[in-house]
């Protein structure tokens, strides 16, 4: 099967325009070729009528090549086509429900409304998958470079990490894309990273996050798009594609509109190792432009960050591990869409190797996908965990949004590489979350107290 | 006032407009209460001639203000909103995470008032959903989610962008919404605030009653 084959810029002349633009940031690129109409903020450039160009502060209208909704936001878009009486997609090929969020289902309740996604998906012969994370599934076997992701879910963006653009929308504008397959968007201003530089020991992309999050605060990045480039090869080299996925789905608890890594040889190799059907002319490569116009520019020197802790209730109250290291908890949770791919699974294997989860603790790990849980098996790291006392989960966002498979009871305190630390998101409203990498997780599943991993690596 | 019928949702589920509830009395600057839709309080500021809209819709509601960064867990929990597909069971746990109870205090129309980020987190349509079937006629914020505010609109819910409405609002005060100017009136301090303006397709979906009644009655989505 051929996997991925760039378009041929010459025979889309208005594309390879778009592309060749040195003035536009990686989102207007992306939004001006998926354009059908656009209306310009600017009213010099609304009355040029032969630009095609998308800038920020517009609003275009799109095509959409994946509209995706999961088991909290697919009955509701269910709903609301059924109430608009449609009873037709505009391309069932570009729809997907996915039910990962209470996987297998936890009581009744939950199952009527996964057999109303089912039973919707036998009708209209759209794409169901069941019991991996959808980011996970998106990144592992649909994306590509270019393509233009609308997701039910917040967490979306996390396609970022391929070259999509890929960012969260609510169940009804979900259902009118099944619908029309198309959606209106602004253009968001840009924030160029820059990265350089190497992790220290026991550091990883999830505390690079949760520092930046806190610089930038919980919604620092609200209606923008984050655009991650590399300042060095060394930097480049460090992040994989399970470390560009953990910083493009965290980038949401800073509010970002879309968390974009343009692409690279990188992008290229994980396509080629994960192979997917992607048609025709679709994989785009956009880069951004040289003279693109950013709101900020943020330059980020990897060795200079620690190993952090977030919480609790709200993701950028931010600090070092060593400032809050003998804080007893009661569970430590390894895993979810935003930290529960291979790496990290691989991480928390060597830190629990041999050792025992301290008494008083319970420890969980929850692998993304089924791809990931497979290859944690063949690895030999399940082993590892259950011996070690830990428990090891199906692929789902379980315990990470207090659901099933890992809920916390009152005043319990749980240390997570989950996604968020909101008041209650993992249970009762007196418990407290406190976001950390995988390694500082499992680190503090051994003690029984938040702790650093660095002895343990 | 077909426009203002219009924003509730017109299903049998849903119960009918509320009467405006009384003003606060608890205040001694409590001017005395003004008809919201009978005094200058709401032809003022000047319309718009441009306005595309030949009914303007006028809320009156109690004010319930809370702080900066009230996000989409603490409107409704997952496990909550996960477990059902119908709107009035939703409201059962609008502000949950602050207040398990608020819905029971909710009078129909009011309006809530808050800081910076309302509604951050999740991409739930269920928060603002839950907000409306609660009796939440509308939400004044200094700032919203990017998410929480296109769903606000999608549902027929009135999001109202104001710097500094937090700081000069008071629970309990009486605010005139005005969706045809896209202005919020204290009537205790007679502050007439402008919010920020948007897209005239969202207005108009706002004012059909929400995306799925907007379709309803156009066949067609605002966009296409």
């Amino acid at each position: 099967m051929s996997t991925y084959s760039l378009s041929s810029p010459s025979s889309q002349n208005q594309v390879a325009k778009i592309l060749d633009n040195d003035s536009m940031t990686f989102a207007e690129k992306a939004i001006s070729i998926k354009s059908k109409r656009s209306q310009s903020h600017d009213a010099n450039r609304r009355n040029d009528s032969s630009s095609k160009m998308s800038m920020a502060g517009d609003i275009a209208v799109v095509d959409v090549d994946l509209a995706m909704a999961q088991d909290s936001t697919g009955p509701l878009a269910i709903r609301s086509l059924n109430e608009m009486r449609i009873d037709k997609l505009y391309d069932p090929s570009k729809v997907l429900l996915v039910i990962d969020h209470t996987f297998p289902a936890a009581d009744e309740k939950v199952a009527n409304l996964h057999a109303m996604m089912r039973k919707f998906a036998s009708k209209h012969d759209c794409m169901l998958i069941e019991g991996s994370i959808s980011h996970q599934h998106i990144l592992e076997n649909l994306a590509y470079p270019g393509m233009m992701i609308l997701g039910g879910d917040s967490h979306t963006c996390q396609a970022g990490c391929l070259g999509a653009f890929a960012t969260g929308i609510g169940s009804t504008e979900i259902a009118s894309i099944w619908a029309t397959g198309q959606i209106w968007l602004k253009v968001p201003e840009t924030v160029k990273v820059l990265l350089s530089g190497n992790f220290k020991k026991g550091v990883f992309a999830r505390d690079l996050i949760l520092d930046f999050i806190g610089k930038l605060g919980e919604d620092g990045a609200n209606y923008r798009a984050l655009e991650w480039t590399f300042s060095d090869d060394i930097a480049r080299r460090d992040l994989t594609m399970d470390s560009r996925a953990c910083i493009t789905n965290a980038s949401m608890e800073c509010g970002a509109k879309l968390s974009v890594f343009p692409f690279d040889k990188l992008t290229e190799k994980y396509i080629n190792d994960n192979p997917r059907r992607i048609k025709e002319d679709s994989a785009l490569e956009i880069h951004p432009g040289s003279s693109a116009t950013y709101v900020d520019e943020i330059n980020i020197d990897c060795i200079g960050i620690e190993s952090m802790v977030s919480g609790p209730d709200h993701p950028d109250v931010v600090r070092p591990v060593s400032e809050i290291a003998g804080m007893e908890i009661d569970q430590a949770f390894i895993g979810s869409a935003t930290n529960g791919r291979i790496e990290d699974l691989e991480i928390a294997a060597r830190i629990l190797k041999g050792r025992k989860i301290h008494r008083n603790t319970r420890c969980i790990v929850t692998p993304a996908s089924v791809r990931v849980y497979e290859e944690a098996i063949r690895r030999g790291y399940v082993e590892i965990y259950l011996e070690s006392g830990a428990v090891f989960t199906n692929a789902t966002c379980g315990a990470c949004v207090g659901t099933h498979l890992g809920a916390l009871g009152e005043d319990e305190i749980c240390i997570s590489s989950s996604s968020r630390n909101f008041v209650g998101r993992m249970g009762a409203l007196s418990s407290k979350v406190y976001l950390s990498s995988p390694a500082t997780a499992a680190a503090s599943a051994i003690e029984g107290k938040i702790a650093s991993p660095e002895g343990y690596l | 006032m077909a426009s203002e019928d219009s924003l509730r949702d017109n299903t049998s589920t849903t119960p009918p407009p509320p009467p405006p509830p009384p003003p606060s009395s608890s205040s001694s600057q409590q001017q005395s209460s003004p008809s919201p839709l009978s005094s200058e309080l709401t032809s003022s500021p000047p319309k718009s001639t441009t306005s595309p809209f030949t009914t303007e819709a006028i809320l009156q509601g109690k004010a319930w203000v809370f702080g900066d960064d009230i996000n989409t867990d603490i409107i409704i929990p997952f496990r909550f909103k996960s477990r059902t597909n119908d709107p009035n069971e939703m409201a059962k746990y609008a502000m949950y995470g602050i207040d398990p109870d608020f819905h029971k205090k909710i009078g129909k129309g009011d309006i809530l008032v808050a800081g910076r980020n309302f509604g951050g987190g999740s991409s739930r349509e269920q928060a603002p959903v839950a907000l409306k079937y609660a009796g939440i006629s509308a939400i004044v914020a200094e700032s919203f989610a990017r998410i929480f505010y296109r769903n606000a609109f999608t549902v027929g819910l009135p999001a109202l962008e104001v710097p500094g409405i937090k700081d000069r609002t008071v629970q309990g005060d009486v605010l005139v919404v005005n969706l045809g100017q896209f202005t919020v009136t204290n009537t205790r301090l007679g502050d007439i605030f402008q919010a920020k303006s948007v897209p005239d397709f969202m207005k108009k979906m706002l004012l059909d009653g929400g995306l799925v009644e907007y379709f309803k009655k156009n066949q067609k989505f605002p966009w296409t």
